[in-house]
């Protein structure tokens, strides 16, 4: 039993870790852009596939290094040609533009790769459990968990030590105020999206050596990293990280008590949250 | 001053409505797909009593549009079958869950409103995707059919006549959208557009906001929840990608694609939805594509939509 718990709770933290991969992209992008991007599973396939092509040429390591930056180019190429045009209008248009971006990334990456699942090989190093007793803990799974930490630390790194994530967060807070003071805001939208299109990237590498690869692999990850973003606040981004571990460990224990509820304690948790604390966890008062 | 007289552009809506399924076979349609864009005119018509009218955006429509279709269809099959009885339960879930679910979103705004509501959307299609013994699954909900409506002194049979069903739907379209009609003439309606215009104003003027939005969402949610039934009986068959996100990213874009500031936009624009979608999915296999690119071009050259573009050419 305790074995059963354990393992379901690091696979829901695992799982969770992904939703808040997801969820700090969205997040950033939402944040500085008010832009909810429908498409994010989209990227986030794209990453898995172009990992998948690049494999056979650069081994997995490279592909891991590659892909989601080529995944950030793509984003940002189509932030420069469609979603620049919409800032500042109703959200509803940017919110129709991207979903259907999302619809042409699907047919797209069917297009281009087929609907089958395609396999996906990890290295074997990372493949074998690394004890006995506690069977899950492949090293595939450490090292995502390992991998996830260090994008999250970098992302934080990223924002609280460098110009350009001082300026994305002040952004964030009064874009008005930082485009008066002489910073570029286009190239500054533009960069961050991009930033949170890297993180989808790197997500769809690492999932696709789990979930498998298809075209509707961001499917199942997009709604938990909407409801991340709800439960650990707009606007704040440790918030977006606590709430994907929470929702995804919640689930993870939710899966030994009552499998079939898995799903729906994450809607659950949000309805909850959203009766006490209507901004969310660590959410700013009146910001939305 | 407009080219057409309001007065005489109902006229024509309703005269066209009323003789579809006499020139429809004639231009190459067939009556069913009129029969269609009734049901999806009126959902997004519902959801432009939202959108349109009190300024909300709802991204999560579909749910209860599949509510409505489910109440319809497991009524039926389960429990007596009577067309008006399953309409009725399936309207009554519709509005109840939309009702429940209202005080939990109304105090949220914009972005964070269409958030919440897409992501509450996806709990029924969960419960409908997943509780597969009652629901049938992904499979959806079949073996069932629409029964004769039986008025004590005549019987209308919408099962073998299409026609019959045409009309049906079309009774149902009319009373649905004159109460909207005249919601929106009501002082209750105008209240919802001052909310629209600036809440803030409003809220000053003693108007409760949250209150009327919440009732502005049950409102709109009934109405699209009696279409979900419509939609239910049309095919006999009702399944979870009635109620998935992309469902309700077709109603916003129906309505947006028409005229989200006039009345009968949503119903052209889910005319022209509907009859794309019915041509270009017998064409080719990617009409996934065609959707997203629809939508695209859309937002970036037709964002006033058919009917807001004609008034603005008109000047009024």
């Amino acid at each position: 039993m305790t074995t059963l718990l354990l393992f379901n709770i690091v696979n829901g933290l695992i799982i969770g870790a992904f939703y808040a991969l997801m969820a700090l992209g969205l997040s950033l992008i939402l944040n500085l852009s008010g832009v909810i991007n429908f498409a994010h599973g989209g990227f986030l396939a794209i990453g898995g596939y172009l990992a998948y092509t690049l494999i056979p040429y650069v081994g997995f390591w490279g592909a891991l290094l590659i892909s989601p930056f080529l995944v950030a180019f793509i984003g940002v190429a189509i932030e420069r040609v469609l979603i620049r045009r919409l800032y500042g209008r109703d959200p509803l248009y940017s919110l129709l533009l991207t979903f259907g971006l999302a619809f042409m990334i699907e047919d797209g990456t069917r297009f281009i790769w087929g609907a089958q699942s395609l396999p996906y090989q990890i290295p074997g190093a990372l493949a074998a459990p690394l004890s006995t007793s506690l069977f899950f803990l492949t090293g595939y799974r450490i090292f995502m968990m390992a991998l996830v930490a260090a994008a999250v630390i970098g992302l934080f790194v990223i924002l609280n030590r460098t110009r350009l994530g001082l300026r994305i967060r002040a952004g964030t807070f009064d874009l008005e105020t930082v485009s008066v003071l002489g910073v570029n805001v286009r190239v500054l939208r533009n960069l961050n999206f991009g930033l949170g299109i890297y993180l989808a990237g790197l997500a769809g590498v690492l999932a696709a050596g789990m979930l498998g690869l298809q075209p509707t692999i961001g499917d199942s990850l997009i709604m938990p990293s909407f409801i991340s973003i709800i439960v650990g606040g707009l606007g704040s981004l440790p918030g977006t990280l606590a709430g994907g571990l929470l929702i995804g460990a919640a689930s993870g224990i939710t899966t030994v008590f009552f499998p079939s509820a898995s799903e729906a304690v994450i809607y659950v948790i949000m309805a909850a949250v959203l009766i006490v604390r209507p901004r969310g966890l660590l959410g700013e008062e009146g910001r939305f | 001053m407009p080219v057409i007289d309001k007065r005489v552009g109902n006229l024509l809506v309703w005269l066209a409505l009323v003789t579809a399924p006499f020139w429809l076979v004639g231009i190459g349609g067939y009556v069913e797909l009129g029969t269609r864009v009734l049901i999806y005119a009126l959902a997004a018509m519902a959801l432009n009593f939202l959108l349109g009218y009190t300024g909300v955006l709802s991204f999560g429509h579909a749910a209860y549009f599949g509510l409505g279709g489910y109440g319809t269809a497991m009524t039926i099959k389960y429990l007596y079958p009577s067309t008006p009885l399953a309409m009725l339960v399936g309207i009554v879930v519709g509005t109840v869950a939309a009702g429940l679910i209202g005080p939990l979103i109304v105090r949220l705004r914009g972005v964070y409103f269409a958030m919440v509501t897409i992501a509450f959307g996806q709990v029924f299609y969960f419960i409908a995707f997943k509780w597969s013994s009652v629901t049938g699954g992904d499979d959806g909900l079949s073996a069932w059919q629409r029964q004769p409506i039986d008025f004590g002194f005549a019987s209308l049979d919408i099962l073998g006549d299409n026609k019959a069903l045409y009309y049906l739907v079309l009774a149902v379209f009319a009373l649905c959208v004159g109460a909207m009609a005249f919601l929106l003439r009501s002082p209750f309606g105008r209240t919802l557009m001052a909310i629209r215009e600036n809440e803030r104003r409003a809220r000053f003027l003693g108007i409760p906001v949250d209150r009327h939005i919440w009732m502005s969402w049950v409102i709109s949610c009934f109405f699209v929840s009696v279409a979900g039934c419509l939609y239910a009986l049309l095919s006999d068959f009702i399944d979870p990608r009635a109620i998935r996100w992309d469902q309700s990213g077709n109603f916003v874009i129906m309505a947006v694609l028409g005229g989200m500031r006039s009345f009968w936009g949503p119903l052209i624009g889910a005319a022209i939805f509907l009859v794309l979608q019915d041509y270009i999915s017998s064409h080719t296999e990617n009409w996934m594509s065609f959707v997203g690119l629809f939508f695209v071009l859309i937002v970036l050259f037709f964002p006033r939509g058919v009917l807001g573009l004609i008034k603005r050419r008109n000047g009024s």
